[in-house]
């Protein structure tokens, strides 16, 4: 596909463009719509569209940052430099369940550390890490909302509260 | 996790324990939209702006501004559109109510954007949502569905000449969103960098128009102080902290949630102690973190015995703040080097690095606290961050780089023993 589709300004270096640019099916697209519907500008629906691409295509590769450059009619390094910006948007490939242990203090007083390290062990990875299996990430994340049922990890969007290692055990034995 | 009210009706938590109480029937059963409808019957919008005077509300997300006088400041012959926009990006560590309000009583959040949206002309009105609370959105979702199957929402809302959108948005990881102008930038599609103030959002906001953003506790307010009166619901609390607040609690206590007290509820320490159940494993008290992690931390001796008050003013003579509301309590095995280390790590993380104070200065914090914490430490070095705090507070370009300084200032004037003891070097 041609690199003309996109409106890109003259930048100071230059930038590998991917020549490809990510196609959605049509429900996927309807979605789009209804999210730049609800804005005067389109750019305010950069996130909520960043989210649809992820979802879609598992992170923000090249091919969605050029599809979302050119459904909002900006230049790739506007998408960029609000995809960088924000720690749920992912621009490398994740784990396919993401753990997301909670390390500020309400959690780490009633034990982060433990979830986060039992976490480790049984899964083989540090933090930061995916397994080789490309199944789950571990990530430590600051404060999300669950401090009177710490301590907790959130993985993908679903939060799992009150952790214990046990708990811990059951949840990711349960996923398949 | 309870929920409970204590030393009033509960008036913001009247419905979260009833069975499908995110349901509009539930809300319409439980005196549910009667405010739009008294305000679309009987009143114009500045008859509602001054009952939210007379209430004596102030903003919930934690600068506590009086909102009547917020909203007062919208320019009513502006030519441009205005906008509401609720924040509910709750992402103070400590701070978890603004949650349990959308999770179990969604309605009540649109009835209150309704309020706010025909008080101040606003057409189109959005939710910011933190990213992480994507349940809350869809639970937002179905509800403003809801509402405009009803006709609560859309066109001639209730038959009548006001006309009206509410929109979910979501964030996407990124505590600074909480400050009302960064919000906007992210609300816009940019990087959530604070803008200048002034021009306040209430003149140049969301698309530079008139924009009021407010905490989802503060909207959530606004249908009982229409229903009961400006001057009732102030009577609930002081009489410049008006109504019923929630705090959340965690930490070391026997009953961690949200409660909901009278503004002025007395005493702290029975709040505490008796109230939230005490401190778990029978142990002693030895800090509490009352309003979220960028307040002050006091030590218990400043609570025991001390009868403090909760509200704005009561808790400032107390020796720190109101904030949004969030108690971190712990007790007497807790050094106060590690939690405010954490807390330190938190706001470096957080800092969006548009200003250098706050950018570089957290980093410098952070690398101070990671040498002390591997035995490096210096005698001089609670004096070195006291004055790297010096150097941030009051300086950077919002409030983040306060709220950075503000812990670990109070850390190191009231805990200087949990200090002193890492900075003996080996």
């Amino acid at each position: 596909m041609s690199q003309q589709l996109i409106n890109i300004q003259p930048l100071s270096q230059p930038v590998q463009m991917p020549d490809e640019i990510a196609t959605f099916p049509a429900e996927v697209e309807a979605e789009i719509d209804r999210h730049l519907a609800k804005y005067p500008v389109t750019r305010s629906a950069i996130l909520p569209l960043m989210f649809i691409v992820q979802r879609e295509r598992g992170y923000l590769d090249p091919p969605g940052v050029s599809y979302l450059a050119k459904r909002l009619n900006l230049r790739i390094t506007d998408i960029w430099e609000v995809a960088t910006f924000y720690s749920m948007i992912h621009m490398q490939p994740i784990g396919k369940y993401h753990i997301q242990v909670c390390k500020t203090l309400s959690c780490k007083l009633l034990g982060a550390d433990k979830i986060t390290s039992y976490c480790a062990e049984k899964l083989g990875i540090k933090v930061g890490e995916t397994t080789a299996d490309g199944r789950f990430s571990l990530s430590e994340v600051e404060c999300l909302g669950s401090c009177g049922t710490a301590p907790m990890f959130q993985i993908n969007f679903d939060y799992h509260e009150n952790l214990t290692t046990e708990k811990v055990d059951e949840i990711l034995d349960s996923l398949d | 996790m309870f929920i409970d009210a204590i030393g009033c009706e509960p008036l913001q938590l009247r419905r979260v324990h009833l069975e499908n109480s995110r349901s509009l029937d539930v809300y319409r059963q439980n005196g549910g939209y009667e405010a739009i409808k008294k305000v679309l019957d009987s009143m114009s919008p500045d008859d509602v702006i001054n009952d939210v005077k007379k209430s004596a509300l102030r903003g919930r997300g934690g600068a506590g501004f009086p909102t009547g006088m917020k909203w007062s400041f919208v320019p009513k012959d502006s030519p441009k559109p205005k906008y509401v926009v609720c924040n509910a990006d709750e992402s103070e560590p400590g701070t978890f109510k603004d949650r349990y309000l959308m999770e179990r009583d969604p309605h009540m959040l649109i009835e209150g954007m309704l309020i706010a949206a025909y008080a101040l002309g606003a057409k189109t009105n959005y939710i910011y949502t933190r990213g992480e609370y994507k349940y809350l959105i869809d639970i937002m979702g179905v509800a403003l569905e809801e509402a405009r199957a009803a006709g609560l929402l859309g066109e001639r809302i209730l038959g009548t000449d006001f006309s009206c959108e509410i929109y979910t948005h979501t964030g996407a990881g990124a505590y600074i969103c909480g400050e009302e102008t960064a919000l906007l930038s992210s609300l816009e599609g940019m990087r959530g960098h604070p803008r200048m103030k002034p021009p306040f959002p209430a003149i140049s906001g969301l698309y530079a128009s008139p924009t009021v953003v407010n905490n989802v506790e503060t909207l959530t307010a606004v249908p009982d102080i229409i229903k009961m009166g400006g001057e009732a619901y102030q009577k609930l609390g002081t009489e410049k902290s008006g109504g019923t607040k929630l705090w959340s609690v965690s930490g070391h206590v026997n009953r961690p949630g949200v409660y909901e007290l009278p503004m002025g509820y007395d005493d702290m320490e029975k709040f505490i102690m008796e109230d939230c159940g005490g401190i778990t494993n029978s142990r002693q008290l030895k800090a509490v973190i009352p309003g979220g992690s960028s307040v002050y931390i006091m030590r218990a001796d400043q609570i025991i015995g001390k009868d403090v008050r909760m509200d704005y003013e009561g808790l400032v003579a107390g020796g720190s703040m109101v904030g949004s509301g969030g108690f971190i309590v712990m007790d007497e095995t807790v050094d106060i080097f590690e939690s405010t280390k954490n807390l330190t790590e938190f706001y470096k993380h957080e800092s969006c690095g548009w200003c250098t104070p706050c950018r570089e200065g957290t980093d410098w914090l952070v690398k101070i606290f990671k040498r002390i914490e591997k035995g490096g430490g210096r005698p001089e070095d609670a004096q070195l961050l006291l004055d790297l705090c010096d150097n941030i507070e009051g300086k950077s370009f919002c409030p983040l780089g306060d709220a950075a300084a503000w812990p670990i200032q109070s850390a190191v004037k009231r805990f200087p023993e949990d200090f002193e003891k890492h900075l003996i070097g080996d």
